[in-house]
């Protein structure tokens, strides 16, 4: 029974964990069409940041809940300006421009800190579910997790940004003439999809470690579940995360992690041939 | 740093040029003193923490060879080639090494998989090849020596004596290349041998960093203690989940490979306190030599060193083996090298008497169980010169002098 909790937990935190790998990617691809190959290296920069803001003496939480959100977003709104507002509508051009850009990430990365592995300790310490051991850091994921799905939902739900984002992703020449300016929409969602993914990658960090390659480890997964849960931003991360974690995670507990990952590979190419425009493709139209 | 095509024949035209210009600096010129040692370590990527630590020992026991008179009269330069944990650059810069720097030696490889990429290639182009990283044993070569312990070394004694200490049901979580899957049998081979039992052997690719999973399903078992032949940067999220999920002070653990890459150094103490780890090597094995050794150290890298490692104390033990061998041959040529390394030849360093066994090319050691407490070790047990014997059950270089393979010893 307890080791029954113990799995339920790990998919649960693992959901969790993919919802917030990808959900700066869904938010990028979902309202604005533009497939940002560098994500995986805006995750690792957020984990940089973290640790380089905890070891200079930053408390550990405002490192990862401020500093790495600021400064990834910081910086994709750079990006958004200097590289991928010329090339909107251009799918290949930006694939090809945010590649190169993950490229340059990586270089600039391992040139500061090096080519080696860094590390934090995860915080909190370990709570136990009868005899088993279990780290609190996970129910912090799960957490922001919450927090991160929640808080978008009112974003684009509620808000009057949301509002204006979702009439300008759907039709921008309408929105203009009604007297939006989507330029600065699109730079801001950018910079929203950018710090989302600082935000993971800072919160993973304690869990991971970052590497300055570690972001193809989480580029492929965010593509994969982004693909899978279709045209929907929260709901279709949401569905898609559920079923890639759940997947990878009894695999690996049934056999090991590196059949996990091919499972989830299996089980998203499956997915992808029923409904091959995603979850939200077939279900959950006309959500968010 | 390969150079490219265009730069070579700039190189090569101007340093033809210079020679052309100034025909007596030729006899002078430096490269046809120094004696040239290779030295390929991984200095960055997932393994550079293994790799610094061997590089700074290759500089230090040239700098300290050199210091007391260079070898036959002339000074060792060691020439770096940095192969950033890729398994492509060691070829490439293996065979730069030895065909057009011509080395003497080449010290290097730190994966059992670099080792058999640099082997063959040091093989074909008779250069001698020094091997210095505790690995899985099995290694017969006339041409390779292996200064580091092997399973039947340091297992064959510490397991049963960490069986004693904490029990006989083990779990076994290892990475996944032949390292980690040979010595995770050798293990089972002596937990059975001495009535234990291996509840499951769980491998991981050197790039997992996810070890939730693993980490229920050990606790899920409840083994008397965990045995863990991690590898590399990635893995030491594994030390971190563990003690994260609060199993640190319930379920001990022993391992072959931490420390080796300064892990009990990354981590903060109550993540890896208590850990057993058996080896060859301690910073502080209390002998005068390895109080001259880590001294000297100190004072050529600074006192806040990170750790001297296992791999690094080889690395250093072997430079000193080949270079005694040299001075005792009064050549560089590589068959009377050959020679004076199988006529028994020994070196007393930092820890102890290291011997190179003849058959094996293999090296006669002190074996000591060390424990980690507040980032230092205190060494538990010492077994004295243990002798390579897997690989001597199987290896006779004496008698078969032609072999060349790397031997899957039958477990």
């Amino acid at each position: 029974m307890d080791y029954l909790i113990a799995i339920g937990l790990e998919v649960v935190s693992g959901i969790a964990s993919l919802v917030l790998i990808s959900i700066g990617l869904a938010v990028v691809f979902g309202m604005m069409k533009v497939i940002n190959l560098a994500h995986g290296e805006f995750l690792m920069m957020g984990g940089y940041a973290t640790i380089a803001a905890s070891k200079a003496g930053i408390n550990i939480w405002i490192a990862i809940l401020v500093i790495a959100p600021l400064v990834v977003g910081l910086v994709g709104l750079v990006v958004e300006r200097l590289v991928i507002r010329h090339l909107y509508g251009r799918v290949i051009d930006t694939m090809l421009a945010t590649w190169g850009l993950s490229l340059l990430f990586i270089g600039l990365v391992t040139t500061v800190f090096g080519n080696t592995t860094s590390g934090i300790s995860s915080p909190l310490g370990a709570v136990n579910i009868g005899p088993i051991g279990f780290s609190a850091y996970k129910f912090f994921i799960v957490a922001v997790a919450v927090a991160v799905i929640v808080t978008l939902y009112l974003l684009f739900k509620l808000s009057r940004f949301g509002l204006i984002a979702r009439a300008t992703m759907q039709n921008a020449d309408m929105s203009a003439a009604l007297g939006v300016d989507p330029a600065r929409v699109y730079a801001a969602t950018f910079a929203i999809g950018s710090a989302l993914a600082g935000l993971a990658g800072g919160v993973l960090a304690p869990v991971t470690g970052v590497v300055p390659s570690i972001g193809a480890a989480f580029v492929a997964k965010a593509f994969i579940t982004v693909i899978g849960g279709g045209s929907a931003v929260l709901v279709g991360t949401l569905s898609a995360s559920g079923i890639f974690a759940t997947v990878n995670q009894l695999a690996s507990f049934a056999t090991t992690p590196v059949i996990g990952e091919v499972a989830l590979l299996g089980a998203a190419i499956i997915l992808l041939r029923l409904f091959p425009r995603g979850i939200t493709g077939r279900f959950f139209k006309g959500r968010i | 740093m390969s150079m490219k095509r265009r730069d070579f024949l700039k190189t090569a035209l101007a340093s033809s040029a210079a020679i052309a210009l100034s025909p007596g600096l030729v006899g002078n010129a430096q490269a046809a003193t120094d004696i040239l040692v290779g030295s390929i370590h991984d200095l960055s990527g997932g393994l550079d923490a293994y790799g610094k630590p061997m590089q700074d020992a290759m500089v230090f026991a040239a700098e300290e060879i050199n210091a007391a008179g260079g070898l036959l009269g002339r000074q060792i330069k060691i020439v770096t080639k940095d192969p950033q944990s890729s398994m492509q650059q060691y070829a490439q810069l293996a065979q730069e090494l030895a065909l057009r720097d011509k080395v003497a030696v080449l010290h290097g490889g730190i994966t059992s998989a670099s080792r058999e990429v640099i082997r063959p290639i040091m093989r074909k182009t008779n250069t001698l090849y020094f091997y210095n990283t505790q690995y899985e044993g099995g290694v017969c070569d006339r041409n390779t020596f292996c200064t580091g312990q092997t399973p039947a070394q340091n297992l064959a004694t510490a397991v049963p004596d960490i069986m004693r200490r904490w029990g006989k049901k083990i779990y076994i979580v290892a990475a996944d290349y032949n390292y980690g899957q040979i010595v995770s049998q050798w293990v089972k081979k002596y937990a059975l041998e001495n009535g234990g039992n291996v509840l499951s052997i769980d491998y991981f690719p050197l790039d997992v960093t996810e070890f939730g999973p693993t980490v229920q399903k050990i606790q899920a078992a409840s083994p008397d203690f965990v045995f863990s032949a991690l590898v590399g940067g990635a893995h030491v999220s594994f030390y971190r989940q563990w003690a994260a999920a609060g199993l640190k002070g319930k379920i001990p653990m022993a391992s072959s490979t931490f420390s080796h890459g300064q892990e009990h150094i990354v981590l903060n103490a109550p993540e890896s306190d208590g850990i057993l780890v058996s080896g060859n090597y301690f910073p502080s094995i209390d002998n005068p030599a390895n109080k001259a050794f880590t001294a000297a150290w100190a004072k050529r890298f600074g006192a806040d060193y990170p750790y001297i490692t296992e791999l690094a104390a080889a690395t250093y033990q072997g430079m000193h083996l080949w270079a005694k061998s040299v001075s005792k041959a009064g050549t560089l040529d590589r068959a009377k090298v050959l020679e004076a390394l199988e006529s028994g030849m020994s070196f007393d360093g930092p820890t102890g008497r290291v011997s190179i066994d003849p058959a094996t090319h293999h090296c006669t050691m002190d074996i000591r169980l060390g424990e980690v407490k507040e980032k230092k070790w205190s060494i538990r047990e010492t077994w004295p010169q243990r002798a390579p014997l897997d690989t001597s059950s199987v290896c006779d270089l004496i008698k078969n002098p032609g072999e060349n393979q790397q031997f899957v010893i039958k477990i």
